[in-house]
């Protein structure tokens, strides 16, 4: 525990996505509490933390240049995470870090995102702009551009179905497989998955239609399809090797299948 | 001497190309599949782009590489295969996924794994 949130008397909140555990530190109550409220459901106590970021709130006079883009660039050892809302600096081995930002969640989860990514890299795993969802112990993703479906087809799931993300997939490579586990990161469904995992069954890429149909589509248009929509924010030229590779084994393992649908509940039928 | 802008010239088939070092590639269902690890460009190369990009080893002239490859493995005229290489070799080079110089590059990249 730090220091100021010794003092403070906050104790650290640990989040645990993907089986990966991040220890937040922040020394402001009403941040913590929008924490707990916001990443509730992957809040863990048991889970030994691997990274750890301490949170320092500054006010938006402190912070420059509001509009900037994001900048993710590696500088030595340490990641550099820029952008108009946060400054934040990483050490993958270490595995620790500190983030300044305003009071905003959208800033911690943007953090959040990176820093996953960036651990998945490492590991042949990704964040795909995918919806997901478990149905009979497989996990099935639903990726396309902004727009697609994404969020609809996680509306029309079944309530069988156990939802693990309508905006962001987590991709983990374990023992060769593949596994997709639930993220409190959502879209415009507002609502953040389940935490939990399973084996993935198949990638649908979606396309709105006159009626529900799914196709086969060639690897190469598959490799396409998910690189197109990998959540990728450096530039390291390592880096963008390492997330290419994982793409192509992705692709070699994993069916992706082009998914028609009409919006309405009856495309759950063909999603096996 | 490296040329990194192609544009005032109009042949290049005398020069050497070579793969960069500075990209990520697979080949995937008959296509090479290749991502810029400067800019995370991603290229999709045809059969005839394959072959030619296959072939850029440093060592080899363009213009060996259209008589003896494209030209003997596709159906394809010399004059037509010349102009369409060299563009394709312009346009990549243009993107850093390609070198060109009228010397050999001796530390060309290694061709990429192909997948089982």
């Amino acid at each position: 525990m730090t220091a100021a949130s010794a003092i403070a008397g906050i104790k650290p909140l640990t989040l645990e996505i993907g089986g990966t555990a991040v220890a937040l530190h922040t020394d402001d109550p009403e941040f913590h509490r929008l924490l707990v409220q916001r990443y509730n459901g992957f809040i863990t106590s048991s889970q030994p933390q691997q990274l750890e970021l301490e949170v320092e709130l500054i006010k938006p006079v402190a912070v420059g240049d509001l509009d900037r883009d994001l900048e993710v660039t590696l500088r030595g050892q340490d990641w550099f995470l820029q952008r108009g809302d946060f400054h934040a600096r990483w050490n993958p081995a270490s595995g620790q870090g500190i983030v300044r930002q305003l009071s905003s969640p959208y800033a911690i989860d943007s953090v959040l995102r990176i820093i996953h990514s960036l651990v998945l890299a490492d590991q042949g795993g990704f964040l795909l702009h995918a919806a997901s969802a478990l149905r009979g112990c497989r996990a099935f993703l639903f990726t396309g551009i902004s727009g697609a479906g994404k969020t609809t087809i996680a509306r029309l799931a079944p309530a069988e179905a156990t939802l693990l993300s309508d905006e962001i997939s987590y991709v983990v490579r374990k023992e060769g497989k593949y596994f997709a586990c639930g993220t409190p990161f959502s879209g415009e469904l507002a609502r953040a998955g389940q935490n939990v995992s399973a084996p993935i069954q198949s990638v649908f890429l979606l396309n709105k239609g006159p009626d529900n149909r799914t196709e086969d589509i060639d690897r190469s248009e598959a490799l396409r399809s998910i690189l197109r929509n990998m959540l990728f924010f450096a530039q390291d030229q390592s880096l963008v090797r390492r997330v290419f590779d994982s793409a192509c084994e992705f692709v070699n393992q994993v069916p992706v299948r082009r998914l028609t649908f009409f919006p309405d509940e009856r495309v759950w039928n063909i999603i096996a | 001497m490296e040329h990194n802008s192609l544009n005032e010239r109009a042949f290049i088939s005398d020069h050497y190309i070579a793969r960069s070092s500075a990209i990520a590639a697979r080949l995937v269902g008959g296509e090479m599949m290749i991502m810029s690890a400067v800019d995370s460009t991603f290229f999709t190369l045809n059969q005839v782009g394959t072959a030619i990009w296959q072939a850029a080893d440093g060592r080899t002239p363009l213009s060996e590489i259209i008589t003896r490859t494209i030209c003997a493995e596709f159906d394809v005229g010399h004059v037509q295969a010349q102009t369409d290489a060299e563009q394709f070799v312009k346009d990549l080079a243009e993107h850093g996924i390609l070198r060109i110089s009228d010397q050999p590059i001796i530390e060309a990249s290694p061709l990429p794994p192909i997948p089982a």
